[in-house]
């Protein structure tokens, strides 16, 4: 997994915040206010109480005007607090977005005229003026001019720019590599490219588009909550409003005091509404896929982020995600008469030559046995001399090695008249009996047993004798089980993708601590595996990078593409990962439940603010006229004004003071529901009811001690 | 005294878990339509000869049906009481009863409210008592039930179109449900002296020497029902402490009972119904919870008595009696406030306006809670798993989850109906408030100046939009304004949260249920228990405190601070 390209930002630095601070105050606009209910309720009230502390000067208000005019400014900051939140979120989020904005410079395109082959006459053309089903040529050192699918030829490419990997990449027609993405360069050969896309529609752009939050949209959990928001706004709008008659009503009632006056009434509206949550929903929702983008993951909405969250289900491919991919050799056992060290050398001399990782893995395992047991390989010295030759490029004197090949599926080696040979059980076993021996019965058992573990069987022969078996073994990657057993502990079940067989399959499963298991998968029985959980009431996400994956990655509630997959993969995708790693989803997965999170943190502790601010206004608004009520002054703030200043400017810090928390998302934990609940609800919801009751009454002494009130 | 209340309270809580279980097993099969075949048929034929059928309805075709049945019940309720004069069974020769007045019954008694701006026993004929008022009395309860049941199935249904069918629903819980137990209740109510005659009223000379009327009537056949669905509409005017029709300890005990009977079994049939008995624990649960920390709350209020009194040595140490029969004193009294205020029942045993100021504020704030403390038949359980609704949104989110409830994902168009539906009776409640305490008419029917008046407005509205029907008294509610004021706020307060706890339904039932896993939020152990008791606290105090100051606590901090 390759990470020198990963887009992390600081939290704030000078480039940043220069922007942040002038989108700010642009988005003092109307449209943009009306986007926002409740932060636009508040927008409202700051224009309201600005005209009254006017009114107030010119001797004609309801509340002194200094007071007038302290909310009125306290409540303005409270708007443009709301707004650096959103601009330094989507701030940091273009900063992402312009790394890959290099890509889309325009280029030369070499369009071909009919008959559209290699070899016809082209045309250079700009690249924005291509349109889909054009044809362009590709030659070594150009650079691809915009999405399309290979038609002809083949060529190494450089993809580094998108993906971050440095190693070239092959592309032809055909098959599952035959798709490219523009921006990246053509270091070999030449390839016929069919563009797939028009300009301004092609992988980069829409990706770009989506983090810039040009194309944000509200997702539907964004939605849902935006209307409890409004709600609740709704309801303390009626609360406030209501309140004037009340107040007229007590004030006759008791025959003193005044009616409570507007801006007292706009100071408490603002401080009941939901504006923590309000000012800063939509940087979270930005933040979230900025997060996703550091990991180097870019989502084609904002609805495929929050279904991460979701996820009940993973298929993860066995191959790169649960085990790392090759066999390895992990024991020697000796055919009955044979010595173990006899076994070892001769499956080591026939390794040597052998370049797969199976068959260094046979020679790394051969001499850590030898070796640690304190003894050599019998024949140490000519495979030493060998091994040398090897290295020096020569073909050893004596020596031959026996390539495999498909119609044998055997290799080995020739050596002073030793014919030694490994291959699969069957393979073997025609070839002893060719030269008249056989494979005795004991063997063919333990070639059973091994295969029966999820091994592969390697049977290693000298001549006609049989030595023994060679067991090839999948490895699970460490610390994967823990992984899955976490994952499990979050209610998120993992299933093992393979093409193995059912018994091989079942082998490696249980040693990693996959849940389930699909062997001899093929892009059928994937998607009905899928639809088989969805029928259940359960969410699926997958990886997948075929075209014969893209049935499923569409089926999937979520799907990460790898960026090296085809275009069909991608397009039936909602997510593309630009490292190829499949163990990504699990990332992905977290991202999205840490970006809920936040989300619920955030409300729930605005909601709790409340309580503490009616503590402090109530008594503050209506003491003059029932003395009585300075019994719910619980806090003892000092006076009415400080008491409204203080809540108000609480209020305004609180957004300030939360835009981290908003920006980097609550602390993650791979817990159960439960325990999630149980600490998120203490810490945001216990807090959230606490913390403001300690926070007003600072602002207050503070007030008090600067003599402001 | 307090002792008295705790084992009263013990006494009643335990009768009534017991009975939670069989009403469960009772209401199940009536809201998952899994009745034996044989009265089925019989439904349906009936419902045939009707020239309807009992074919399912999504939640548009079910609502239209449901408003068209209670308009028209209206309508006919108005013109009995309008040609009362003309009609039989009216030994009292009583005449039409005022439009305005009977605009406002009518009303009141459709919606499940049995608000009672009247006197029944010098306004009300027989006749209009018995086929009128108790005959709404079972068809409110009835769609309270029904639309409970079509959320129950929402939950319980995967991928449907379909909520069930109206006209069955009430059919049957008429039929299985509410006739059996009233006949039941009337004859136990009966046993205690409950009065159930047709006679003219009886005079008598009293000790004193001068003339006094007893009035008669039917009685016991209303009462049961008048509790058993929470409609709370007395037969006489001072309802449940008349004698006739609360005569003892034991009446007083089976009537409390009776009214949380149905909304606590509701709550269990709601487990049986979506397949997971311990949600419908949980509910039942939270409920009691708030039920019994109000009724301690309001028998402690009332036990400490007023200082003012006290102080002049005029109670006697004996805590507020005031407004309070002997009978039933301070156990029973506050016992009886909290259960016909947390339901919303309305029939009262004692004066709440002479309660404490803040034994008076609870049963306020029980019914500003939006009646979903057991709260009516049906409503109360809906009216509880909108908030649950709205708890799990909120605190969904905080597991990493977009938010769902019972596998069904909680999304934007059911958060518009959960924001409807919390929205409507604060609206009523606050807006008719303000209204009345300004303009001349609304000020006109205050008894009492100040901070008690405001509190009596604030309390009749209250009442009106949550359909508790219950009064704090020495509000005069009888004129014009507070009629069309008051009917205005119970039709919207039943029937614009109906509207869209149905549309939640048949989203809901639409959806696709998803089975919950460890990374679900769990919604049946005790963290969830009191989350939602917070967000029903939460959500009331927000918004209720500002006008709860104005009225009972300053009235309360008034009389403690002078002492």
């Amino acid at each position: 997994m390759s990470h020198h390209k990963k887009m992390v930002l600081p939290l704030l630095d000078g480039a940043l915040l220069r922007p942040a601070l002038r989108d700010t105050f642009h988005k003092l606009g109307l449209r943009a206010q009306l986007k926002n209910p409740v932060m636009f309720v508040v927008y409202l009230g700051s224009i309201l109480c600005s005209v009254l502390w006017v009114q107030a000067l010119l001797g004609h208000g309801q509340a002194p005007a200094w007071l007038t005019g302290s909310i009125a400014v306290w409540l303005w900051f409270t708007v443009l607090f709301a707004n650096f939140a959103e601009a330094l979120a989507e701030g940091r989020s273009k900063a992402q977005a312009a790394s890959l904005k290099g890509l889309q410079k325009s280029t030369w395109a070499k369009k071909l005229a009919a008959p559209q082959r290699y070899g016809a006459e082209f045309a250079m053309v700009e690249s924005f003026d291509l349109r889909r089903d054009d044809v362009v040529l590709v030659q070594h050192g150009d650079v691809i001019p915009c999405d399309g699918e290979v038609i002809e030829g083949i060529a190494s490419v450089d993809e580094s720019a998108i993906t971050g990997e440095s190693a070239p990449v092959i592309r032809e027609s055909g098959g599952d590599f035959s798709s490219v993405t523009g921006g990246t360069r053509v270091l070999s050969d030449w390839i016929v490219v069919r563009i797939s896309v028009n300009p301004g529609e092609t992988f980069i752009d829409r990706m770009i588009a989506m983090v810039e939050g040009a194309k944000r949209r509200k997702t539907p959990n964004e939605v849902a909550l935006t209307i409890l928001l409004l709600a609740l706004t709704l309801i303390f709008l009626l609360v406030t409003v209501t309140l004037l008659p009340f107040s007229a009503y007590s004030v006759n009632a008791a025959g003193s005091g005044e009616v409570v006056s507007l801006p007292v009434l706009i100071a408490l509206l603002v401080c009941l509404i939901p504006t923590t949550i309000g000012g800063l929903l939509s940087a979270i929702g930005v933040a979230g896929m900025s997060r996703l983008m550091a990991a180097n993951v870019i989502a084609t909405s904002g609805r495929a982020v929050e279904a991460a969250g979701d996820v009940d289900v993973l298929l993860l491919d066995k191959t790169g995600t649960i085990t790392f991919g090759n066999r390895q050799a992990s024991a020697f056992v000796a055919a009955a008469g044979v010595s173990q060290a006899t076994l070892a050398e001769a499956a080591w001399l026939a390794s040597l030559a052998d370049d797969t990782p199976e068959g260094k893995s046979i020679v790394v395992l051969a001499q850590r046995l030898t070796d640690g047991a304190g003894g050599h390989l019998d024949d140490a010295k000519v495979g030493r001399k060998l091994l040398a030759d090897l290295h020096a490029g020569l073909t050893p004197a004596g020596a031959s090695f026996v390539p495999f090949t498909a119609q044998t599926r055997m290799s080995g080696i020739n050596l002073d008249g030793r014919h030694i040979r490994k291959g699969a059980a069957d393979a073997i076993r025609r070839h002893v009996e060719a030269l008249g021996g056989s494979v005795p019965r004991s063997l063919l058992q333990q070639v059973d047993t091994i295969a029966s573990r999820g091994s592969t069987p390697l049977v290693v022969a000298e001549g006609a004798q049989v030595l023994g078996v060679v067991e090839l073994k999948d490895v699970v990657k460490p610390g994967i089980r823990e992984r899955f057993a976490q994952l499990r502990q979050m209610g998120i079940k993992t299933v093992m993708i393979t093409g193995d067989n059912r018994l091989t399959a079942a082998a490696i499963a249980a040693e990693a601590g996959v849940d389930d298991f699909l062997a001899e998968a093929t892009p059928e029985n994937k998607l009905a595996m899928i639809r088989d959980y969805q029928a259940r009431g359960q969410l699926v996400a997958m990886t997948g990078d075929g075209t014969n994956d893209a049935p499923a990655l569409a089926q999937a509630d979520v799907a990460v593409a790898m960026n090296s997959g085809t275009q069909a993969a991608r397009e039936a995708a909602n997510m593309v990962d630009l490292d190829s790693s499949p163990t990504k989803l699990i990332e992905v997965v977290e991202i999205g439940k840490q970006m809920l999170m936040t989300r619920g943190a955030l409300t729930t502790f605005s909601l709790a603010n409340d309580v503490a601010k009616y503590f402090a206004i109530i008594p503050a608004a209506f003491a003059v006229t029932y003395p009585q009520l300075n019994a719910l002054n619980v806090m003892q703030l000092a006076s009415p004004a400080s008491a409204l200043l203080s809540a108000v400017i609480f209020n305004a810090l609180i957004i300030i003071a939360l835009i981290p928390l908003a920006l980097k998302g609550v602390r993650y934990r791979a817990l159960g529901a439960a325990e999630l609940l149980r600490r998120n609800l203490l810490l945001y919801g216990v807090g959230g009811l606490l913390l403001p009751f300690a926070g007003i009454k600072l602002i207050d002494m503070l007030l008090s001690l600067l003599g402001l009130v | 005294m307090m002792t008295a209340f705790f084992w009263l309270l013990a006494l009643f809580m335990l009768l009534l878990t017991l009975s939670v279980r069989p009403m469960g097993a009772w209401l199940a099969p009536l809201a998952s339509g899994s009745l034996p075949s044989r009265w089925q048929a019989f439904d349906a034929a009936l419902l045939r000869r009707l020239g309807l059928n009992d074919a399912g309805m999504g939640w548009r075709d079910y609502t239209l049906a449901l408003l068209a049945f209670n308009v028209l019940g209206a309508v006919l309720l108005y013109g009995l009481q309008r040609l009362q004069g003309a009609l039989p069974f009216n030994p009292q020769q009583l005449g039409a009863v005022e439009a305005g007045s009977a605009f406002n019954t009518a009303v009141s008694f459709v919606a499940n409210t049995n608000w009672q701006g009247y006197a029944g026993e010098t306004t009300m004929s027989y006749l209009t008592q018995m086929a009128g008022l108790a005959v709404q009395n079972f068809l409110s309860a009835a769609t309270g039930i029904a639309v409970a049941f079509a959320l129950m199935r929402g939950f319980a249904r995967r991928e449907s179109g379909d909520i069930g069918n109206f006209w069955a629903d009430v059919l049957r819980i008429t039929l299985y449900l509410l006739l059996p137990l009233s006949i039941v209740l009337a004859l136990l109510l009966v046993s205690q002296g409950v009065l159930q005659n047709l006679s003219g009223y009886l005079g008598f000379e009293a000790l004193a020497g001068h003339g006094q009327t007893l009035a008669m009537g039917p009685v016991a056949s209303q009462e049961a029902i008048k509790l058993l669905g929470t409609n709370g509409g007395g037969f006489f005017n001072a309802n449940s402490a008349h004698p006739f029709e609360n005569p003892s300890e034991l009446s007083n005990l089976l009537q409390m009972l009776a009214i949380f009977l149905i909304p606590a079994g509701l709550c269990h049939a709601f487990g049986r119904v979506v397949g997971d008995r311990r949600q419908g624990w949980a509910i039942y649960i939270a409920m009691s919870v708030l039920f019994v920390v109000a009724a301690s709350a309001i028998a402690w209020f009332e036990a400490q008595g007023n200082p003012l009194l006290s102080a002049l040595g005029a109670d006697g140490g004996s805590g507020n009696l005031e407004g309070k029969d002997m009978r039933f004193g301070i156990a029973g009294s506050s016992l009886f406030a909290a259960v016909t205020t947390a339901a919303s029942c309305g029939a009262v045993n004692a004066m709440h306006d002479s309660f404490t100021a803040l034994g008076g504020m609870v049963p306020m704030l029980l019914m500003q809670l939006g009646e979903v403390v057991f709260g009516g038949v049906g409503s109360g359980l809906y009216g509880m798993l909108v908030f649950a609704v709205l708890a799990v949104f909120v605190a969904g989110l905080m597991v990493g989850r977009t938010p769902e409830y019972l596998g069904k994902k909680i999304e934007p168009f059911d958060m518009k109906m959960v924001a409807l539906t919390i929205l409507v009776t604060p609206l009523l409640v606050l807006a008719g408030t303000a209204v009345a305490v300004v303009v001349a008419p609304g000020l006109a029917g205050l008894a009492n100046p100040g901070a008690h008046g405001f509190s009596e407005v604030l309390y009749a509205f209250s009442s009106a939009a949550n359909n508790n029907g219950s009064a704090f008294a020495g509000l005069s509610a009888n004129t014009p304004f507070y009629n069309a004021m008051l009917g205005i706020a119970m039709w919207l307060g039943r029937f614009a949260v109906i509207v869209p706890v149905l549309a939640l339904a048949g989203s809901l039932a639409a959806k696709k249920r998803l089975s919950p896993t460890l990374g679900s939020m769990p919604t049946h152990d005790g963290l969830f228990i009191g989350l939602l008791i917070g967000s029903v606290l939460l959500v009331g105090a927000l918004t209720y405190l500002p006008a709860l100051a104005l009225g009972p606590v300053v009235e309360h901090l008034a009389i403690w601070a002078t002492h």
